[in-house]
């Protein structure tokens, strides 16, 4: 038990006394998942949005679809990344692998799916008459389209942030895509792995506590933008 | 799907200058777990970076692993340590040359009451057979590094197919490999270096070791540029040319761990 309190007081000290390295792999956690749902989000809801709006044949097979691949697991998503981004794979000239892009690449692979079921959810629940309405008051289709994005923002805010809780805390697709390089591509759940490895408990104890505050944050948010848990009236 | 597609082609084509940002030359490196573990890299890291104004991105798996890396051209430049593998890596054409640049020894830690009564034995093939015998719990790597290959190489010579519920084969770099071996009371094989980084955090003892079969050598190796015409191969030469140079000896040869040495620099 000692030097379970001894790792954990180190690993506030770490935090607090603005440890570089530690605030590196802070960064560079933040920075890779942040980029790859801010683009993996917009084509997500379009895409949720045209298989709740139109009638085209597969449509159902397509929903059914993205919901399987909602639970796909991350290490065969970073078998896959790997395999095609290998310098002896098929965009192998791209030369990506090891790099912050194909991390990306990678989360994006992981959140799409699961944006795309969870945001066409909410597409789904949405009064077609809103989208109707705008188009008889002569709104362009765009503008139709923002109206409703509006008028379901709490799910689409709610599948945002699933999805980047998702891709935050993932390790198998990181470090098999983004090779945990120090000060480069290593990044909270990886650390965590690798010290661990060594016995260097309390920078994994600290970067746990970080991942943890903010995956209670982010259900904490996720449950306040569903709304108040009551039935409309 | 096709926007996605689309997004996907122009989000390369923007994030691929982006990750080659700055006039350095960046070099991809793969080592063993062993040099990264026991710490040597913080020290050479800085050094070799800021004395040849190159990037080094260090990746740290084991040996079988980083030449298939390199076979695959998705790094420049390998540090292992499993001579036969590496002269087979270069035969084949994957690699140039191999320089040796540094070696310590493997020995076999395990429990202090050592049940298998191998301590202060010196040749470990015949301390692998009383292990066997004694069917004491051993952790194996498991993952084609260079001391998983030793550790196999040793069991062949003992004669003995390592088998049994007192056989684990862990999957897990060295490490966390000493980690587990601590945790089930067992025997492994180990790389001195990693073990004196390691030993204050592990309840093990060392109970072989000095045997002419137990010498660990690392080389390194240039990914052949002629099989993959973008490898920076005058960065990479330089890169070598600075481990066997003094200054990456006296670093090597100075590197401590609570006042030991953990690995020999090879004189030229």
């Amino acid at each position: 038990m000692d030097s379970l309190s001894a790792a954990t007081a180190e690993s506030f000290r770490l935090l607090f006394s603005g440890d570089a390295a530690l605030w590196i792999i802070i960064f560079t956690s933040f920075s890779v998942s942040l980029r790859a749902i801010l683009i993996a989000a917009p084509f997500a809801f379009v895409t949720a949005f045209l298989m709740a709006h139109l009638r085209y044949p597969g449509r159902r097979a397509m929903i059914a679809g993205f919901s399987a691949l909602q639970s796909i697991p991350a290490v065969v998503v970073g078998l896959t990344v790997y395999l095609v981004l290998s310098r002896s794979g098929p965009l192998g000239d791209l030369q990506l692998l090891f790099t912050h892009s194909s991390m990306i690449i990678g989360q994006i692979l992981l959140s799409f799916p699961l944006l795309v079921a969870l945001s066409h959810a909410a597409f789904q629940a949405a009064d077609r008459r809103v989208w109707e309405t705008s188009i008889t008051l002569g709104a362009k289709p765009y503008r139709a389209f923002l109206t409703l994005i509006h008028e379901i923002r709490f799910g689409l805010i709610a599948a945002f942030i699933a999805g980047f809780g998702r891709i935050i805390a993932e390790v198998g697709c990181s470090m098999m895509v983004g090779g945990n390089i120090l000060g480069y591509t290593r990044n909270i759940p990886t650390a965590i792995a690798l010290e661990t490895t060594k016995g260097e408990f309390a920078q994994a104890i600290a970067l746990g506590m970080v991942l943890l505050s903010m995956a209670l944050l982010l259900n904490g948010m996720l449950s306040f933008f569903q709304g108040r848990g009551e039935m409309t009236a | 799907m096709k926007r996605f597609i689309a997004n996907l082609i122009l989000f390369l084509l923007l994030a691929a200058p982006l990750s080659f940002a700055g006039e350095q030359p960046l070099l991809r490196m793969a080592t063993t777990t062993s040099t990264e573990n026991s710490g040597l890299f913080t020290v050479i890291q800085p050094a070799f970076e800021k004395a040849l104004d190159i990037k080094v991105h260090v990746i740290a798996v084991g040996t079988g692993k980083a030449l298939e890396l390199g076979r695959r051209g998705d790094v420049d430049v390998v540090l292992v340590h499993a001579k036969p593998a590496e002269e087979a890596f270069v035969a084949a054409g994957h690699g140039i040359a191999r320089h040796e640049i540094m070696y310590n020894d493997f020995i076999i830690v395990g429990p202090a009451d050592d049940p298998a009564g191998i301590s202060g034995m010196q040749d470990a093939a015949s301390a692998y057979a009383r292990i066997a015998a004694s069917a004491t719990t051993v952790v194996s790597r498991g993952d084609d590094s260079g001391t998983h290959k030793k550790e196999l190489a040793l069991w062949r010579q003992a004669g003995i197919e390592p088998d049994g519920p007192w056989y684990r084969q862990v999957g897990q770099g060295m490490g966390k490999t000493l980690q587990i071996a601590g945790e089930m009371n067992a025997c492994t094989l180990v790389d001195r270096g990693t073990w004196l980084a390691y030993r204050a955090n592990n309840p093990l003892k060392l109970l072989v070791a000095g045997g002419a079969d137990l010498k660990n050598t690392y080389g390194i190796i240039a990914v052949n540029p002629q099989r993959y015409p973008d490898v920076d191969y005058a960065s990479v030469q330089r890169l070598i040319d600075w481990f066997t140079s003094p200054e990456a000896r006296a670093l090597i040869a100075g590197y401590r761990v609570a006042g030991e040495q953990l690995f020999y620099p090879v004189e030229n």
